[in-house]
């Protein structure tokens, strides 16, 4: 089905049906990424959206998780501080640029937390729904063997809340993708995001469209390692633990 | 040392309704009790109490002097509750701290050997049956040797033969380390077969309409003359039900 809907776009941007200007032929965008790849245009691109990406990630997920963990381990910091992360959670994410720019600059500050909010949400979500939600019966395992606290948490509530908080992971790399381009279509000097938005300036639509693929091809990569690593760890947890 | 239980005038309501009590029992160190009853009779909530996991709204429950440890209690689900991210082996050893990892390796192959799993030590709860997953349960309860064993119809889940074949095992268990054992099971002849003292609760509020101590030799002969009595006199309390087949 792809296949054959590449054939027939091919056929009629060949048959002259679709004006480059709208939709330029598979060809044309397949030999745009060969001049982008050659020039190292499309290497340097990559690395500056993933570099981007990656801090994010890191600060965003490392945020979700710790904040997550506390919560969902102690009812009082859950009172405390999920009312709050609620609350931030219903603006709307791009409504923070303004105040990151502000705050941060224009350069690299304001678009790595950009993503790094991104990233957050669903790991801490995710994280903390995971070990509120812990099956009452497991807990009552823990009970009558007269489990601490803190030995609940361990032996009980985090592995039953790895498989939320993997996907939560998942989720937040998919937005994280979502919210690089968008912080680099606000105003970067390189980037995939400052391609798509040089390609509509300067008129190039097959620019446009490489810039799309390659945001597509790596962020369908980035969530098959993320998704393999997530069954592997749900896997180790299974087989290997003391 | 196994313990002695002391239930003194016990009520539990769960908002206005009384659903137990008042029950007053006095169970003697080192024997098996078992508890029948009709369903939704209150045998879960009463043994849910004695095991510390609600709490009575009146009345007391003297476990031993009265400084017992929740670790020297065990528990066995009437589902198996398992964690399904544990080997059969570390569930077995899930309630076991506080002990060298060579003492826990034994207590973990000693009550595996006990219910016949030995082989499935490495294997994840997915893997297993749900009588398999049962007599792990069994196991884990079993491996730190408490003193005061709650069981809530552990065998039901069991087909026949594993059923008996568990019940022959657990009454050698009983054999050797002695334990005080209270047993909530739907089934008569396990009833007899196993216990000293057989309670019959009847519902709403839960109460003891018969205490029975059948001084059958044990394990008891299931096709012998006094057995049959004994059932017969039992099942009479719980009047019009079918004869020796009780559902939980
Ligand atoms: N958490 C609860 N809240 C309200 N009612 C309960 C609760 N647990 C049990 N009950 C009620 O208490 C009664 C006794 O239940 P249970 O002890 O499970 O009976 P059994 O184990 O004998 O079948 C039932 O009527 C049941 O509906
Ligand atoms: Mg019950």
């Amino acid at each position: 089905m792809p296949a054959f809907l590449l054939a027939l776009w091919q056929g009629l941007a060949g048959a002259g049906l679709l004006p480059a200007a709208v939709l330029p032929s598979p060809a044309l965008v397949l030999a745009t990424l060969i001049a982008m790849a050659q020039s190292g245009e499309m290497a340097q691109a990559i690395g500056a959206t993933a570099s981007r990406l990656a801090w994010g990630f890191v600060l965003g997920a490392t945020t979700g998780t710790v904040l997550g963990g506390l919560c969902g381990a102690s009812p009082l910091a859950r009172r405390m501080l999920d009312p709050l992360v609620q609350s931030l959670r219903s603006v709307p994410s791009l409504a923070w640029v303004p105040l990151f720019i502000l705050w941060l600059g224009i350069f690299e500050a304001s678009k790595i937390t950009l993503v790094a909010v991104g990233v957050f949400f669903p790991v801490y979500l995710n994280l903390l729904g995971g070990i509120a939600n812990v099956d009452r019966k497991l807990l009552e395992v823990g009970q009558v063997h007269g489990f601490s606290r803190l030995r609940r948490l361990l032996r009980i509530q985090l592995p039953a809340a790895l498989p939320a908080y993997v996907l939560g992971l998942r989720g937040g790399l998919g937005l994280g993708w979502m919210f690089v381009a968008a912080a680099e279509l606000l105003g970067a000097a390189n980037g995939l995001g400052f391609i798509l938005d040089d390609g509509e300036q300067t008129g190039r639509p097959e620019r446009v469209l490489a810039a799309l693929l390659l945001f597509g091809i790596c962020g369908k990569l980035t969530d098959t390692i993320m998704a393999a690593l997530g069954r592997h760890l749900v896997a180790w947890q299974d087989t290997a633990r003391a | 040392m196994p313990y002695a239980l002391d239930i003194t005038d016990l009520e539990k309501s769960y908002g206005e309704s009384r659903v137990l009590g008042p029950i007053n029992l006095h169970l003697t160190p080192g024997t098996i009790t078992a508890i029948i009853g009709r369903s939704g009779c209150g045998k879960t909530t009463l043994l849910r109490c004695l095991g510390g996991l609600e709490t009575p709204t009146s009345g007391g429950i003297k476990v031993g002097d009265g400084n017992v440890r929740q670790r020297d209690i065990g528990y066995v689900f009437q589902e198996p509750r398992l964690m399904p991210w544990l080997s059969v082996a570390k569930n077995t050893a899930f309630g076991l701290k506080g002990i060298k990892r060579q003492a826990r390796d034994e207590a973990v192959a000693e009550a595996l050997k006990l219910v016949g799993l030995t082989e499935a030590a490495g294997l994840l709860p997915k893997q297993l049956s749900g009588g398999m997953a049962q007599r792990v349960a069994l196991a884990r309860a079993l491996a730190p040797r408490p003193a005061l064993i709650l069981l809530d119809e552990p065998f039901s889940a069991l087909d026949p033969f594993t059923r008996e074949q568990m019940q022959d095992h657990l009454l050698h268990l009983h054999g050797y380390y002695g334990a005080t054992m209270v047993m909530i099971t739907h089934d008569m002849d396990e009833a007899l077969a196993l216990a000293q003292r057989v309670i019959v609760l009847n519902g709403a509020p839960g109460k003891v309409i018969g205490d029975f101590t059948p001084d059958l030799p044990r394990p008891a002969a299931r096709t012998s003359m006094a057995f049959f009595n004994w059932k017969r006199r039992i099942t009479e309390v719980l009047s019009d039900r079918p004869a020796h087949r009780l559902s939980a």
